[in-house]
């Protein structure tokens, strides 16, 4: 029987990532992929005709361009596009707009606040420097502080002199931010509702966590890392939708020689002695590699495929208690025509970005009360965004792909599995809020997609629906991401290895974890990763 | 609640017009031959009128118009308003006279430079901040415990300078009665149309001239008034390019392209205490307490100011823009931010900021490496750099009263 050099246990985003450097290393790899098509979480699906889903994640930002440009994913179609602006509602029939011209949007808090208005560049200012000092460390192993290795003492030395650099009161404000919640630190800049709204989403998308929990700053901060060309910040589309990028990195893996096996439900890891030797798929079938890498998240990985056998005790304790809460669903829908929002004036470029519809953190915050007593948030937060303004792909002309996240949706209905009617109720809750704002939205719907929780695990295998693979609080960051002494790539079973959002730097469609998996595995094989670009410099 | 909304709503269309017109606009278009405008703090601003070399020598020979409206303006008033912004400023507020302004900065707890501007005092109890920046949050946030009223006022102030030798002339031929009585630093409110015009005899270029407020509504009608009067004295709107000629020479810095404030900066290190940017003598050590004193002043005593805003004379006649400053002409020990030929001086001159003690105790043997792109090439210059007093170019009309007519 065929002996692979690495079986890949899942085709998401990090899964191809670590695939394609593996495989142009000269290694011979297989990606098992369960679902008849690859993406994970990263997809682009037809589900009605001549409309094309992002049917998970929905914007681009986070990826890394130091991996576009390794894999060269432009050549194998990758584009992201930057997009503008976005609104959020206001009861009163109001808005506040985002622009990308700077004066507009100080002109748009000021319709607001000016003292708002002016202390955005401040607020701005500050986050930016939490950015600049993260960033470099996305693309580096976490450094296992219990080791006295020379590189781990190095990589220690690194982070501290990094700090270091910092004058007391910056570390003072590090600190902080990294464990404060969202609305105290917007309370810190800013006097008005719907601006703390509409800035504090960033600190709650994918995190069963409320505006007013401690650790969702450090969560916004993880989603100002990204960029699009070197606009640090901002946020883009992926042409052809999110499944834009994993096609483009299947078609690079394959490209390179790399083997792709779709509806291979991996069921099984197999161990001998403490080592990995391949996988069983659900029919039975063994698949050998000298090496597996798993692309599932670390519950799934630890407690469904590897024997608990197989593992120490403490090390099963702490996946076991890895938190890993679903708290989204996901809305896909197929429109007739561009929905109306009256209270836009017509024209304006809002409607090409993020739209919402809840104007106070409170209410975002009650929405999150729900959740923890087992329920959709009856007054859900909404990320809608309508990528077919600027992307002609997606959709027949005139008609459009709106993408709805939705927030807060918990993994079970008061402690139930969800129903198909739990389900429908769901999106009912959704779809009036919009209406609320977009009068004539449901009669425009011509197909949806809603996906709960249930619907995520069960399709993309993200154990409870968490779209980061562990929620990004600071206890469940760098070396203690997943498990202390197991944040680099690695896991007690001898040639087995982790490369999803479990892993530092976390969710989100960044890539950084698949990369640096792989960087691991090729120190272990001894190979000078020639092919694989360090960060780019922040300067 | 409904009032409210109804105001906010009305401001939504101003995504349509991302760069304002400014109160002058009308009459800088028609006047404007090159079409070349900028964004100044989200306003259109010419970069030039007609010619930035014939716009640089009327404010040298004639007189110049330059709208100033965009700089950002706040109001300050309140039985407390002199005690507040002596604790906000660095210069001592008491000393400033009822109709006088001072050139002053303000700094954050560490004593980094938040801006600089000039303070007007405008009444015993009400005081115009003029400055590059905005700082309203950071302006609120120091009134605690002070009965004072700030307001931002930008957008409802129109201002315009006018500058040069014969700007006294032509405000004395527009009927500004006692204009000739206006010392340097001094203001004075003058009747215009329904209202009145407050005229400070201040400026951007170190020559004769003056700065004039007025509510927007009165900016066109205050325009025609001075270019009715400067038809005989060759006055002409001007753009920023030819004023910023005139400011290098006078010597005096912009806030974000000469020093950076601490508020805009991403780095750390890039903040700065007055003494490194040349700001020094605006810091009083003897007025009550004011904020960043303690760190201004301990850097002081310990000696631990890290850098030095100084003038250069650079040998040759190209310009060191962005220049990068030699020590022996091998150790960087600086930046050139500003640099121009001086038509006044007929000196090559710049603006630097040095790494102490470069520029301080050690002043000799200093080089600037100037890359002159000449046809697609570079042409590398070493060019010798010699320490200099500003302003570059002292003009004795600029404080003569009464002044001259030319």
């Amino acid at each position: 029987m065929k002996q692979y050099d690495v079986v890949m246990i899942g085709g998401g985003h990090n899964g191809l990532v670590t695939a394609c450097y593996l495989q142009r290393a000269g290694l011979d790899v297989i990606v098992l992929e369960k679902n008849a098509w690859v993406g994970g979480a990263a997809t682009s699906r037809e589900l009605t005709p001549g409309f094309l889903y992002s049917n998970c994640s929905y914007v681009c930002s986070l990826f890394r361009p130091e991996i576009m440009r390794d894999l060269e994913l432009p050549k194998h179609g990758l584009q992201v596009i930057s997009y503008e602006g976005g609104a959020v509602f206001t009861r009163d029939g109001d808005y506040l707009a985002s622009y990308r011209d700077h004066d507009s949007h100080r002109r748009e808090f000021a319709r607001f606040s000016k003292r708002d208005a002016e202390a955005y560049d401040r607020y701005a200012r500050d986050v930016t420097r939490q950015c600049r000092f993260i960033q470099p460390l996305l693309m580096r192993t976490a450094p296992d502080p219990f080791s006295f290795k020379p590189r781990d003492l190095q990589e220690m030395l690194y982070l501290a002199k990094k700090f270091g650099d910092f004058s007391p009161s910056e570390m003072a404000a590090t600190l902080r931010f990294w464990t404060m919640s969202i609305s105290d630190f917007l309370d810190e800049y800013f006097e008005t509702d719907v601006v703390k709204a509409y800035l504090a989403l960033s600190g709650i998308i994918g995190t069963a966590l409320g505006p007013m929990s401690p650790g969702t700053a450090y969560v916004l901060l993880h989603h100002y890392m990204g960029e699009v060309d070197g606009s640090v910040g901002a946020w883009g589309y992926a042409r052809g939708g999110m499944g834009a990028v994993t096609s483009a990195l299947a078609s690079s893996f394959k490209a390179s020689g790399g083997t792709i096996r779709t509806g291979a439900d991996v069921a099984k890891i197999m161990t001998h002695r403490g080592k990995a030797t391949g996988a069983v798929l659900a029919d039975g079938e063994e698949v050998l590699g000298k090496l597996v890498v798993s692309n599932a998240d670390v519950k799934r990985t630890f407690l469904k495929l590897v024997d608990e056998s197989a593992l120490p005790e403490r090390f099963v304790h702490r996946v076991r208690h890895f938190k890993m809460r679903g708290s989204s669903g996901k809305l896909n829908i197929a429109l007739d025509s561009l929905p109306e929002f009256p209270a836009l004036p017509s024209g304006s470029s809002c409607i090409r970005g993020d739209l919402h519809f809840t104007d106070t953190i409170e209410r975002m915050e009650r929405g999150y009360d729900d959740w923890k007593a087992g329920h959709w948030s009856t007054d859900p937060f909404v990320d809608m965004m309508i990528p077919t303004t600027l992307d002609p792909t997606m959709a027949p002309p005139g008609k459009h792909f709106v993408s709805c996240f939705v927030q807060y949706c918990p993994p079970k209905v008061e402690g139930n599995d969800w129903t198909d009617a739990d389900r429908d109720a769901f999106a009912e809750t959704v779809i009036k809020q919009i209406s609320d704002y977009s009068p004539g939205f449901r009669e425009r719907i011509l197909h949806m997609e809603v996906r709960t929780p249930r619907e995520i695990e069960q399709e993309v295998g993200l154990t409870e629906g968490n779209i980061f693979q562990g929620e990004l609080t600071f206890d469940q960051l760098l070396f203690n991401r997943p498990v202390p002494g197991y944040a680099q790539y690695r896991s007690p079973v001898r040639g087995l290895y982790i490369c999803g959002s479990s892993t530092h730097p976390g969710g989100g469609v960044m890539g950084a974890p698949g990369r640096n998996a792989a960087a691991e595995i090729l120190r272990d094989l001894r190979h000078t990763p020639s092919h694989m670009s360090s960060a780019h410099d922040v300067i | 609640m409904m009032h409210l909304t109804a105001l906010r709503r009305a401001e939504q269309g101003h995504i349509l017009t991302p760069r304002l017109e400014t109160p002058f606009h009308d009459r800088l278009a028609a006047l404007s031959e090159t079409n070349d405008w900028y964004s100044w703090a989200g306003y259109k601003a010419p970069h030039s009128i007609f010619d930035t070399e014939l716009e640089y020598f009327a404010i040298r020979s004639t007189a110049a118009l330059f709208d100033i409206s965009p700089m950002v303006k706040y109001r300050i008033r309140g039985t407390d308003a002199a005690r507040y912004l002596n604790r906000l400023t660095v210069r001592d507020v008491t000393k400033l006279g009822i109709g006088r302004v001072h050139y002053t900065a303000w700094c954050d707890d560490h004593g980094h430079v938040l801006d600089d501007g000039t303070l007007f005092r405008l009444a015993a109890d009400d005081f115009r901040l003029c400055c590059q920046e905005r700082h309203l949050p950071w302006l609120l946030d120091s009134s605690g415990g002070f009965s004072v009223e700030i307001s931002e006022e930008t957008a409802e102030i129109a201002a315009v300078a006018l500058q040069g030798p014969t700007a006294f002339a032509v405000l004395e031929a527009a009927g500004f009665d006692g204009i000739e009585t206006l010392k340097p630093f001094q203001l004075a409110e003058f009747p215009h149309a329904e209202g009145s015009v407050t005229i400070s005899r201040t400026g951007f270029t170190g020559d004769l001239g003056y700065e004039l407020f007025a509510s927007a509504n009165a900016a066109l009608s205050l325009w025609d008034r001075l270019w009715a009067a400067g038809s005989g004295f060759g006055l002409k709107a001007i753009g920023y390019d030819a004023l910023n000629r005139a400011r290098i020479e006078a010597g005096f810095i912009v806030a974000n392209a000469d020093f950076i404030t601490a508020e805009a900066a991403l780095r750390a290190d890039r903040e700065r205490l007055p003494d490194e940017i040349g700001l020094d003598w605006l810091v009083d050590p003897e007025k009550p307490y004011f904020n960043g004193r303690d760190a201004i002043l301990r850097a002081r005593a310990k000696g631990t100011l890290k850098h030095l805003l100084v003038g250069l004379e650079i040998e040759g006649n190209i310009p060191a823009e962005g220049a990068i400053v030699y020590h022996r002409g091998k150790k960087e020990v600086g930046l050139v931010t500003a640099a121009i030929w001086s038509p006044l001086a007929k000196r090559n001159i710049a603006i630097a900021t040095l790494s102490r003690p470069f520029g301080a105790s050690v002043t000799d043997n200093l080089w600037v490496e100037i890359y002159a792109m000449r046809e697609l090439q570079y042409q590398k210059l070493m060019k010798r750099a010699r320490v200099v007093p500003r302003p570059f170019v002292k003009l004795d009309r600029r404080s003569a009263t009464p002044p001259g007519r030319f």
